[in-house]
Parts: C-alpha cells; sequence; structure tokens
C-alpha cells in the first residue's frame, strides 16, 4: 500500500517538475525525460507488472495534458516499464551501469518510436537533423538528470521494501 | 502445485504478459475513440487537472518571479547603454509623430466622410499565464491557467503581443491546452494583407528554432507579393478570427508547377520565451452567425 502510494506521488511530481521546472531551465529549449527515468527504474527495481503499470500512468498524464490522441504515449510507456522489469533478475543496487544503461536504451527507443510513428510516416526523412537536434540533446540530459534521480529513487525504494518487510521478519 | 495443496484463499494474480496484452488493446480503442469525441479524456483530465494544475500554477508564479528578477539584474548594463539609443531614437520619432498626427486627423475627417467603419474590429479577450510545457521535446503545446470558469471555450485564438500564437484545443474547468501554430502538425489558413491571397501557414519541428516556418499554396499570378510583406489569418479559416498578424514573409519562391509559390515566413511571436498570451474570447463561429 504504501509503496503504492510513494509510485503515484512519484510520478505526478516528476511530472509536475518536467512540465513546469524544467521548462524554465531548458538548455536550447530541451527538456530532461524524468518520466522515462522514474518508468524505467521502477521497472527495473520491482519487476514487470509494476512497471506496466508505472508507464501506463505516465503515459496517460502525458497523453491528457500533451497528447494528440489519448493512448498513444501510454502504450509506448507501457512497453518500456514491461521491457525494463524483465532485468528485474539481473538488477543489484549497487550496481549503477545496468540502471543508466536501461534508462539510455528506454530514452533512445521511446524517441525512435515517436520519430517513427509520429513524423517519418508523415513522410519527414530527415532523420539525421531529429537525432542531432532532438533525440540526442534530451538523451544526454536525461543521462545528466537520472544520476541524481536514480539513486534517490533507489534510496526511497530501499525504505519501503524495508517497511514493508519488517513484519514478515518478525514473524520468521 | 497439486489441487490438494492450493490453499482455498489464495489470491488470484493475473500474469504480467496477459496486462500487458489487455492494455495494449484499451489503449489501442480508447485512441480510436478518442479520434472521434472527448468523452473519456473529458472526464479524466478534469480529476487529473485538480491535481496537478493548483502545483503547475504555483511553481509558474514563483518561476515567473525569478526569471524577471535574474533577468532584471543581467539586462541592467545593457539597459542603460540601450537608453541612450533609444534617446536619440525617440527624437527622431517625435518628429515623424507629428507629420503623422497630421496625416491623421486627414485620415479620419476622410473616413468620415466615406463612413467607414474601423477596419480591424476589436475582440474582447483575456489574458492568461502559461504554467505548463509539453512534456516531450516533439512538440510545441502548453497549458495556461484559465479554463470554462474564466470564459475560455474550445477553438479560442491565443495571442501573444501582436501575433498569433495558436488555438485552445481543449478546456478543463481549471485550466486549458493550447496546440501553437508551429506544431509539426499544424496548418494555418493565412492570408497576404495587402493582396488577400490566400496560402496555408504549416509548423514545423526543423525551423522553428530559428523563428521561422513554411508556407505553401500562395497563388499570385500577377506577382505582387513581396519579402517582408504581411501575413495574416484568412477570411475563409472556419477556426481563426480574420485579420490576426501570424508573420512577414522572409522568403519567396515559385514551385515546380509553376501555379502556386511557396517559402518562409519570420514569426511575429517569439515562441521560445512566451510567458503569457491573450485570449480571444470570441469565436469565428459566433462571427459568421452575427454577419
Amino acid at each position: 500500500m504504501l509503496n503504492l502510494i510513494i509510485i503515484i506521488l512519484t510520478i505526478i511530481l516528476s511530472f509536475i517538475l518536467q512540465t513546469s521546472v524544467f521548462t524554465s531551465i531548458a538548455f536550447g529549449g530541451i527538456i530532461p525525460n524524468l518520466l522515462i527515468i522514474v518508468t524505467a527504474s521502477f521497472g527495473f527495481m520491482q519487476g514487470k507488472k509494476i512497471g506496466l503499470y508505472t508507464g501506463l500512468m505516465c503515459g496517460i498524464l502525458i497523453d491528457l495534458f500533451y497528447g494528440n490522441a489519448m493512448g498513444f504515449y501510454a502504450i509506448l510507456y507501457m512497453y518500456i516499464g514491461y521491457l525494463n522489469g524483465l532485468f528485474k533478475k539481473i538488477f543489484y543496487p549497487d550496481d549503477i551501469k545496468l540502471p543508466l544503461v536501461l534508462v539510455i536504451a528506454s530514452d533512445l527507443i521511446l524517441n525512435f518510436m515517436c520519430y517513427i510513428l509520429q513524423f517519418l510516416l508523415k513522410g519527414q526523412f530527415q532523420f539525421g537533423y531529429y537525432l542531432l537536434n532532438i533525440i540526442i540533446p534530451e538523451l544526454i540530459y536525461t543521462i545528466i538528470i537520472a544520476c541524481i534521480l536514480y539513486p534517490l529513487l533507489l534510496c526511497i525504494n530501499n525504505r519501503v521494501n524495508k517497511k514493508e518487510n519488517r513484519g514478515v521478519d518478525k514473524i520468521v | 502445485m497439486s489441487p490438494v495443496l492450493k490453499r482455498p484463499n489464495e489470491k488470484i494474480t493475473i500474469p504480467s504478459k496477459y496486462l500487458l496484452f489487455f492494455y495494449t488493446i484499451l489503449c489501442i480503442g480508447v485512441m480510436v475513440v478518442s479520434f472521434q469525441s472527448n468523452i473519456i479524456t473529458s472526464v479524466l483530465s478534469n480529476v487529473m487537472g485538480s491535481v496537478v494544475v493548483p502545483f503547475q500554477k504555483g511553481i509558474a508564479t514563483v518561476g515567473g518571479y525569478l526569471t524577471i528578477k535574474t533577468e532584471q539584474l543581467a539586462e541592467l548594463s545593457a539597459v542603460l547603454e540601450e537608453n541612450q539609443n533609444l534617446q536619440e531614437q525617440v527624437d527622431s520619432l517625435l518628429i515623424e509623430n507629428t507629420q503623422l498626427q497630421q496625416e491623421r486627423y486627414e485620415l479620419t475627417r476622410l473616413r468620415e466622410l466615406f463612413e467607414l467603419s474601423n477596419a480591424y474590429p476589436e475582440y474582447k479577450k483575456t489574458g492568461a499565464r502559461i504554467i505548463g510545457k509539453d512534456a516531450t521535446n516533439w512538440y510545441s503545446s502548453f497549458t495556461i491557467d484559465k479554463g470554462s470558469d474564466d470564459g475560455i471555450m474550445l477553438d479560442c485564438n491565443v495571442m501573444a503581443g501582436s501575433g498569433l500564437v495558436g488555438i485552445v484545443t481543449y478546456v478543463g474547468k481549471n485550466y486549458s491546452k493550447v496546440t501553437s501554430i508551429i506544431n509539426d502538425n499544424i496548418n494555418t489558413s493565412g492570408m497576404i494583407l495587402s493582396t488577400n491571397d490566400n496560402l496555408i501557414v504549416s509548423g514545423d519541428l526543423e525551423t522553428m528554432k530559428q523563428g521561422i516556418i513554411p508556407f505553401t499554396r500562395l497563388v499570385d499570378s500577377s506577382n505582387q507579393v513581396n519579402v517582408g510583406d504581411k501575413i495574416v489569418t484568412s477570411n475563409v479559416s472556419d477556426k481563426y478570427l480574420p485579420n490576426i498578424l501570424i508573420g512577414y514573409i522572409s522568403s519567396i519562391q515559385t514551385d515546380s508547377n509553376n501555379l502556386t509559390k511557396s517559402g518562409t515566413l519570420t514569426l511575429a511571436v517569439d515562441f521560445e520565451h512566451l510567458e503569457q498570451v491573450l485570449v480571444l474570447l470570441e469565436l469565428k463561429q459566433d462571427l459568421k452567425e452575427n454577419q
């Protein structure tokens, strides 16, 4: 229960930060993608199902406020959360390499899909431009933010785990 | 596990791959429905709007205050220098102004003679603050802090300064979503102010950072349109009020079909630094009905 509340609060807080605070400190008009960090992190920290729901909620938020069609980002984020959940088996809290690689991969996949589904299908083939001016800058900015945000999420996650498992420990 | 050992009150859990499949179908269904109607989104939007929007408003207020303060400090020296230049400009403009005023008297007198009504009707408008920008880097929609409670309706035109910014595409109770004309998937019907030739202004992600966007389908058989001409919203558009400035032509060339022309225009609004906008509270549909 506590876990659920924490996840929902984290998602809403990141969405607010991403749309209002980070837009005013954007470098060259590019904002970092906090929601992909949150989706990926909860995916590989807590498994497929939590990743799926986290992604779904992040996507719905974007769709509601800024999307063109309800459900588009919801699907993308949901799959990313689910795929990250597959890596729970090889995830160790002390290692920061795997989380960073996963966040990078998630952001890349998301933006590639955005380009293909919204721009390539419309006949805009200048992929090089979009890669250099949108995808790569967003990726770099997101990695920097992930280095700060991920340890925070991990810390919260560990605390929550400890609290929820305390009852179980006593019985054993 | 054999059925004998199974506890009677064990929780039924659905494997996540079935969940994934179920939600995928659901999302696709919702996507199809949302192209037709707003039923699903409007309920959810109002719920989420009441959670998220108050925070965004607060942050926008604080953020706006901080930006103003830092800008004030940084620009002080530049302003002093600019002041001197402007003083010279004021002198020259004053001379020009007196000349123009004389001409204006003449114009009003002539207008009265011709019984011409004012060329540009004054639209009722309200100011609004931008509280959130698009969460992705692909589009440039934004949310403003006024909604249906403040009289904003769907398809209201949005301006900043003297230029067109976009159109309201969703209205919540306390916020609304504005889709700007520089969005890659938006086309706006415009016309050249001097010749009344119609054209299509389309948003473009690639060039919008330089403040220019392309226009197409300009029919100008008599070659009267030049670089620097004003482009305004057209009379034939069914959503945009007529005669709102969009921008100025910055380049123009004849298409390969030799019938139409296309080119680029410099936008009248600085989309990178938008903070406040004006929402026109009149709809084109109502204007038509009144006429």
